[in-house]
């Protein structure tokens, strides 16, 4: 199996086949001598050499993002057979979504449907723990739609406002 | 013996505290009702309970604060005690009162003794009549500029004016020498009038980094009090203690009898019950000043608990059965070195502002010289409602250095996946050459959150780790490339073949 693995961004390519009871693996085509067991969903008990990892998968809204000790990375996998999956978009044209960080209340909107907006402004504010957190605009735009009104309670990844 | 034992304790509380003092509700044999609120229902202190009962919205005033509610509880449940925890209603005289009104035990000091403690200028006149230091200055206000010329001269400089209604840091100045005397007493005044409609202004020493250093007391109902030694809490951020230790490496046994004698003196001139903290501001030169005492069980209770082998909570329902203290200041022992790290549900990346949310992945540390207070488990949402503090990891050890290594090693072994924590600054703290020496002091943890922290270069051995792993794991568990849309039953080639047996059979039913 060859996987397209993006880590902070940054594109890998991984080949993982299993041979008998072991692993073949080539990092950017590089052999790498490596065994695996998954202790339990989300930890995986990695050897490379003789090194020994433990590496934790955190899934946040719709994110993976793995630990290795106490750096964390934002990853991307690609297999073949997801190849149909859309590539989140990281460039910064079209509409941008923001989402909640975190669950919470709806406290203020700072600007109207169809206001502009600069990179880094303020755009709804909310509050989770008695603590309030404005939530700034990704680019410079119009806001287009927000989908939120004050007082609403609002998830985790929940879509509050498209600025494009 | 000396009282009757309670059957049955309702805990006014949530959270990591509630689930402390269930705990020992059952070592001692006496079943524990806790309340809840409607977002609590699935909180750890409901789950481990023996009775359970709703009381109301999430908002606090609703629920948890609500004295009409939780008494309706205890009369309806049966409890002959109610344990308030801290925070909420813990320091409240009125539910005091109410409890002792409606029959029911407050686990606690006497209503009294919470009100004479709440008021900060009654407090310090009962305390300066038992001869209590207080931080040199004025009691009363300032008549004229001359007067507030003499005393700062008398007390030396830098002076701090502050109003005699203030808070909030309204109202104060801080004066570095003469010359700036009259415009800051005039400008504290004004604006101590805008604020609170009073412009009594007061002055006294301004201590400039103190330590924060408090001492544990406990009380029986029979006249006797003991002290049982000092908490470090200097490390604070926002006034809020972050990092607690006991012993203080700054006292030493004399200092500790001086100060546990001072703490003792406060509560009996309060006709203080129970446990209470008496804090303390601490100069350079070792020099303590009464700050205020918190009638109440304190957050890093468990610090005192593992130096001195003593169950504070075991006591204060004791002592609440009307039990004598089974022991005297002088059996009061004093062995090894504790810290404690308050876990919260914070992220450091952004001010660490709360970060409420379900747990993915709960990863929790044990080992030697390691407790764990906890609240929280795998799969639990933290309610966005409610103070942010998930749990507390202490670290003991022989001394002050071995208690330090296991609690580092503690905090690696800690991992709370889903919502951010703290864990991360705790690392920093316990790397900090100045923490490590003991150099403490209020302004320590600003000071180390100003430094820039060496954005750490990106380790390439740790990114071809990452690279690995995510291949694996998509390979062997969840589909990883749809990252948080896991299917319950994706766990394939984990271990624990059980779940895949009954995933098996289910699949075959199903046919």
């Amino acid at each position: 199996m060859t996987y397209d693995i993006a880590i902070d961004g940054n594109h890998h390519r991984l080949e993982l086949n299993r041979v008998e009871s072991r692993w073949s693996c080539r990092l950017d085509g590089r052999e790498v001598e490596v065994d695996a067991v998954l202790a339990r969903p989300d930890v995986l008990s990695l050897r490379i050499g003789n090194q020994v990892y433990e590496v934790k998968c955190e899934r946040v809204a719709g994110s993976l993002y793995l630990w290795v000790g106490s750096a964390r990375f934002a990853v991307e996998v690609r297999d073949p057979r997801s190849l149909r999956r859309r590539v989140p978009g990281v460039d910064d044209h079209g509409p941008k979504k923001l989402t909640a960080p975190m669950p919470g209340k709806i406290v203020r909107l700072l600007v109207g449907q169809g206001d502009e907006v600069a990179a880094g402004s303020g755009v709804l504010v909310v509050e989770a723990m008695k603590m309030q957190n404005e939530i700034k605009s990704p680019k410079k735009g119009t806001i287009r739609k927000i989908l939120v009104s004050e007082g609403a309670a609002v998830n985790a990844g929940d879509v509050l406002a498209i600025v494009e | 013996m000396f009282g009757k034992m309670f059957n049955k304790i309702l805990i006014a509380n949530r959270g990591e505290i509630a689930v402390r003092v269930l705990r020992a509700c059952h070592e001692m044999g006496i079943a524990a009702v806790a309340v809840y609120s409607d977002v609590d229902r699935a909180s750890l202190h409901v789950r481990k309970a023996d009775e359970a009962y709703p009381i109301g919205a999430a908002a606090a005033a609703e629920s948890y604060l609500n004295i009409e509610k939780i008494l309706d509880v205890a009369a309806r449940s049966g409890a002959d005690a109610v344990h308030p925890g801290y925070g909420f209603l813990s320091e409240n005289a009125k539910f005091a009162q109410a409890c002792a009104d409606a029959g029911v035990k407050f686990i606690g000091p006497s209503a009294a003794a919470i009100d004479a403690m709440g008021s900060k200028t009654r407090a310090r006149q009962a305390m300066e009549r038992a001869g209590v230091p207080f931080v040199p200055g004025t009691s009363r206000g300032l008549e004229s500029f001359e007067q507030a010329e003499q005393v700062a001269a008398r007390i030396g400089y830098p002076v701090m004016l502050k109003a005699a209604a203030g808070g909030g840091g309204k109202g104060m100045r801080l004066v570095h020498a003469p010359g700036a005397l009259q415009s800051a007493l005039e400008g504290a005044r004004s604006e101590a009038e805008r604020s609170f409609g009073d412009g009594e202004v007061y002055l006294e020493k301004a201590m400039v980094n103190p330590r924060h250093i408090e001492m544990q007391v406990l009380a029986d109902e029979h006249g006797n009090i003991v002290y049982l030694g000092e908490r470090e809490c200097s490390l604070q951020r926002r006034h809020q203690k972050v990092v607690e230790e006991s012993p203080s490496p700054m006292v030493d046994a004399e200092m500790r009898r001086r100060m546990g004698e001072v703490a003792v003196r406060v509560a009996r001139a309060a006709g203080y019950t129970n446990a209470g903290t008496v804090e303390f501001l601490v100069d350079q030169q070792k020099n303590f000043y009464f700050l205020e005492m918190n009638t109440r069980l304190q957050v890093e209770h468990p610090v005192t608990e593992l130096v001195t082998g003593l169950d504070l909570v075991q006591l204060q329902i004791r002592i609440a059965a009307g039990e004598r203290l089974a022991f005297t200041q002088d059996e009061v022992q004093i062995r090894g070195h504790a810290i404690e790290c308050r876990i919260y549900a914070e992220d450091p990346d952004n001010d660490y502002f709360p970060s409420p949310g379900k747990i993915t992945l709960l990863l929790e540390p044990s080992g030697p010289g390691v407790r764990r207070d906890s609240g929280m488990y795998e799969g639990w949402t933290v309610p966005m409602d409610y103070d942010p503090l998930l749990a507390k990891l202490i670290g003991y050890g022989a001394d002050r250095n071995q208690a330090m290594g296991r609690l580092m090693r503690a905090l690696n072994e800690y991992f709370v996946g889903g919502i951010k924590t703290n864990i991360s600054l705790f690392l920093r703290i316990l790397s900090d050459p100045d923490f490590r020496a003991a150099r403490l002091d209020t302004g320590f943890l600003d000071r180390l959150l100003e430094k820039k922290r060496a954005e750490p270069p990106t380790d390439s051995k740790a990114t071809e780790v990452a690279a690995i792993a995510a291949g694996f794991f998509a390979a062997l568990g969840a589909p990883a490339a749809a990252a948080g849309e896991r299917s319950p039953d994706s766990g394939v080639s984990q271990p624990g073949a059980a779940s895949n047996w009954k995933i098996a059979a289910h699949k075959e039913a199903m046919r």
